[in-house]
């Protein structure tokens, strides 16, 4: 049935379809309207049977969950940037226990300087914690992630974050189709817990682990999510035929046929993306693609050599960077890629919200120099020149000290 | 409050759980916890009257630590109750988790959460607040050894004035723990008007048993805070725990009371109240306020706490026996 909603409306309201049993409440911008809305939803009897907990931390926020979902009923939470670091012990901790929460993260940039604003920083900050971590382009894309989410989840025993950009879907009115309740009960049966706290079948949870066998557990981690890349492939194809959207799986393609130079992003900003591909391929000003990665984590190494097997260039745009080094996705890019020698190039682009404009875009892709460095998308350089200040030179002069 | 030993030939009803043919054993002999470990003793004793109490509806929620790591080594495992064992400081939150899964589900199962006193009084102060202030249906057990004792016996806020640990050399002249720090989590316990709060030792397993098995059956969040000494830590021999631990009380240092919605509603009264010099002398944490530079006023300063806990709680027979 189609709605006009606010982004986080329609993921809470997703949410209450997939029936969980537990929600933990903590505001922080910009998630704090999914929370609300899973309140909403329980007060008017929209989601029944439903433990709805405010705590004082997202470290609380999480660790209700874990303790929920290891005593076997579906969990819910959502948090953003500080939040998200401020659970950070339980992030971890929450995969290792193999328990499948489904997590939303409304992505903002992380402080210091303090900045609520979109960028995908704080994702960044998770990448290796052991969470399957789906990417929405949309706000519809949004609502079906979370409904895929759980079952992906409860398949592969491993929690699953769904990533959608602050502000830009999680505050945006937009169209949206939310299905009925019978459709998802449908799509995702019932949890059946595999770990759970019973007094007739005692069993611990959370044991330390030696050296004789750390490194086995950490492996097998490993695998299970290699496994689960088929698993996030196959939910979507479910999805897509039971709901007739194509939504989720590992990628989105875009115009990827002939494009001599492809694209490659995350998120929200992948729509600017393609409306400016499809501009400039009208002018036929170069045969441009688009390759939108749905499934950060797994990373789909081999999908996405695939899909770029006949491109000539690729542009990394990405909303995150690591200082000291640079562009995160473009170096896993880089990694999946290290046989080709197609030409990567790095773009930051839209951080702490920095708006990410087509006129930007074109402007870069026409400026085929500038393609050889890392480039910042929409840097102001007057202010990078007037504050920069290089070290002392004499410094790093070894030989001229004793 | 009875004082009926293990061994004791009285009604069943009277005895010490530990002294019936079917006690529950939920921390099974075989752990990894140090010779004369009081923490292991009142683990094994709390969680088997909150066993006993509830015909065995109950799961445990650890905090890392000490019972954690002795208890639970992959592949062993000490534990014959459902146990889960998180993180260092959200114990109380997981259990909140625990609790609410119960309650969706429709299922009477008591949840426990337990900690030393690092994961109780400091790393895991906010969350335990939390939980206390949404009443959430969760006994709390603090057992507290006063120090971090798993890290190598570090000052935590439960350290109390003078005693010297790993890290409180530089802190005062008496080269122990600064005078006037630390804090009283029963207290603060007390202040969030909970249901119930409790101190026990692990020197009367009677009294901590029917203070556990009280708690585990009331509805809303419940917190006992246990003394258990450490060999290892305050420096004393093995088979003097229990000795050092009844010093304790004794002297007035560990007041035994309860409270109930924010009120203390009875305590355990002294029978021949003891200098705390004695219970000091007993361990060598304390052997700096002795001998060669023997420190009287510092032995003062804590005689004083112990009087003023004597005086507060009444334990020199003032409130009735609960």
């Amino acid at each position: 049935m189609l709605f006009q909603l606010e982004g986080s409306q329609a993921v809470a309201r997703a949410v209450a379809l997939c029936r969980p049993k537990t929600v933990c409440a903590y505001p922080i911008t910009p998630q704090t309207h999914i929370v609300e809305g899973l309140g909403e939803l329980i007060h008017a009897k929209k989601l029944e049977g439903c433990e709805y907990i405010n705590v004082e931390s997202e470290m609380a926020a999480l660790s209700v969950a874990i303790g929920s979902e290891a005593a076997g009923v579906r969990s819910y939470t959502a948090t953003s940037s500080q939040g998200l670091l401020y659970m950070m012990e339980a992030v971890y901790n929450a995969s290792g226990l193999e328990l499948p929460i489904v997590m939303t993260l409304g992505n903002r940039a992380i402080g210091s300087p303090i900045n609520i604003w979109n960028d995908h920083t704080d994702a960044m900050s998770v990448r290796d914690a052991g969470w399957i971590m789906l990417f929405a382009e949309t706000n519809q894309e949004a609502v079906d992630l979370h409904i895929q989410a759980f079952k992906i989840a409860e398949k592969v025993k491993c929690p699953v974050m769904v990533c959608v950009d602050g502000f830009i879907l999680t505050h945006a009115y937009e169209r949206v189709d939310l299905p009925s309740q019978d459709e998802v009960d449908v799509f995702l049966p019932s949890y059946e817990p595999h770990i759970n706290l019973d007094p007739l079948h005692p069993t611990a949870i959370g044991t330390m682990v030696p050296p004789e066998y750390f490194m086995e557990v950490r492996c097998l981690a490993h695998k299970r999510q290699i496994d689960a890349l088929p698993v996030v492939e196959c939910v979507g194809q479910q999805f897509n035929k039971q709901f007739g959207r194509k939504s989720g799986g590992l990628l989105h393609e875009y115009n990827l046929e002939n494009a001599e130079t492809v694209i490659v992003t995350m998120g929200s900003v992948a729509g600017t993306i393609k409306d400016t591909v499809d501009e400039l391929n009208a002018k036929k000003s170069g045969k441009f693609g688009v390759l939108s990665i749905v499934s950060y984590r797994p990373f789909p190494s081999e999908a996405i050599r695939q899909a770029l097997k006949n491109t000539k260039k690729i542009v990394v745009l990405e909303k995150a960077f690591a200082v000291g080094i640079g562009g995160i996705l473009y170096q896993e890019i880089s990694l999946a890629l290290k046989n080709s020698k197609v030409k990567i190039c790095s773009v930051i682009a839209g951080l702490g919200g920095r708006a990410i404009t087509s006129e930007m875009i074109k402007e870069y892709l026409s400026n085929e120099k500038q393609q050889d460095d890392m480039v910042f998308l929409g840097l102001k350089k007057d202010v990078i020149e007037k504050e920069y200040c290089p070290l002392n030179d004499d410094f790093c002069n070894c030989k001229s000290k004793v | 409050m009875s004082n009926s030993t293990i061994g004791s030939r009285l009604s069943k009803k009277k005895n010490s759980i530990q002294s019936h043919y079917d006690r529950p054993n939920t921390l099974n002999s075989g752990h990894r916890a140090c010779q004369g470990c009081g923490e292991a003793l009142a683990a094994r004793c709390a969680i088997d009257a909150a066993y006993y109490a509830t015909k065995g509806n109950i799961a445990v929620v650890n905090a890392t630590g000490c019972l954690e790591v002795f208890s639970c080594v992959f592949p062993e495992n000490a534990w014959n109750v459902p146990w889960l064992h998180s993180l260092f400081g959200n114990a109380p939150s997981v259990a909140t988790g625990v609790a609410a899964a119960m309650h969706a589900q429709g299922k009477d199962v008591r949840v426990i959460a337990q900690g030393g006193d690092g994961a109780t009084t400091d790393i895991g102060m906010g969350t335990l607040s939390g939980m206390f202030e949404r009443n959430d249906d969760v006994l709390y057990i603090c057992y507290d050894n006063q120090a971090y004792m798993n890290t190598g016996v570090q000052r935590s806020s439960a350290t109390p004035s003078l005693a010297r640990t790993a890290t409180t050399l530089p802190n005062s002249i008496y080269s122990g723990n600064e005078i006037g720090t630390g804090k009283n989590v029963p207290e603060i316990a007390i202040a969030h008007r909970i249901p119930y709060v409790a101190t026990a030792s692990v020197a009367n397993i009677r009294d901590l048993e029917e203070k556990v098995a009280k708690a585990i059956n009331i509805r809303g969040a419940k917190y006992v805070h246990i003394h258990v000494p450490c060999p290892l830590g305050w420096g004393y021999p093995t088979s003097e725990t229990i000795k050092i631990a009844r010093a304790a009380v004794e002297c007035g240092m560990f007041p035994l009371f309860e409270a109930e919605n924010g009120k203390v509603v009875g305590s355990t009264p002294i029978e021949n109240v003891k200098p705390v010099e004695e219970y000091l002398r007993l361990q060598r944490r304390f052997a700096h306020l002795f001998g060669k530079n023997a420190n009287p006023q510092a032995v003062e300063e804590l005689q004083r706490i112990a009087s003023a806990n004597i005086e507060k709680y009444k334990l020199s027979g003032g409130i009735a026996n609960v």
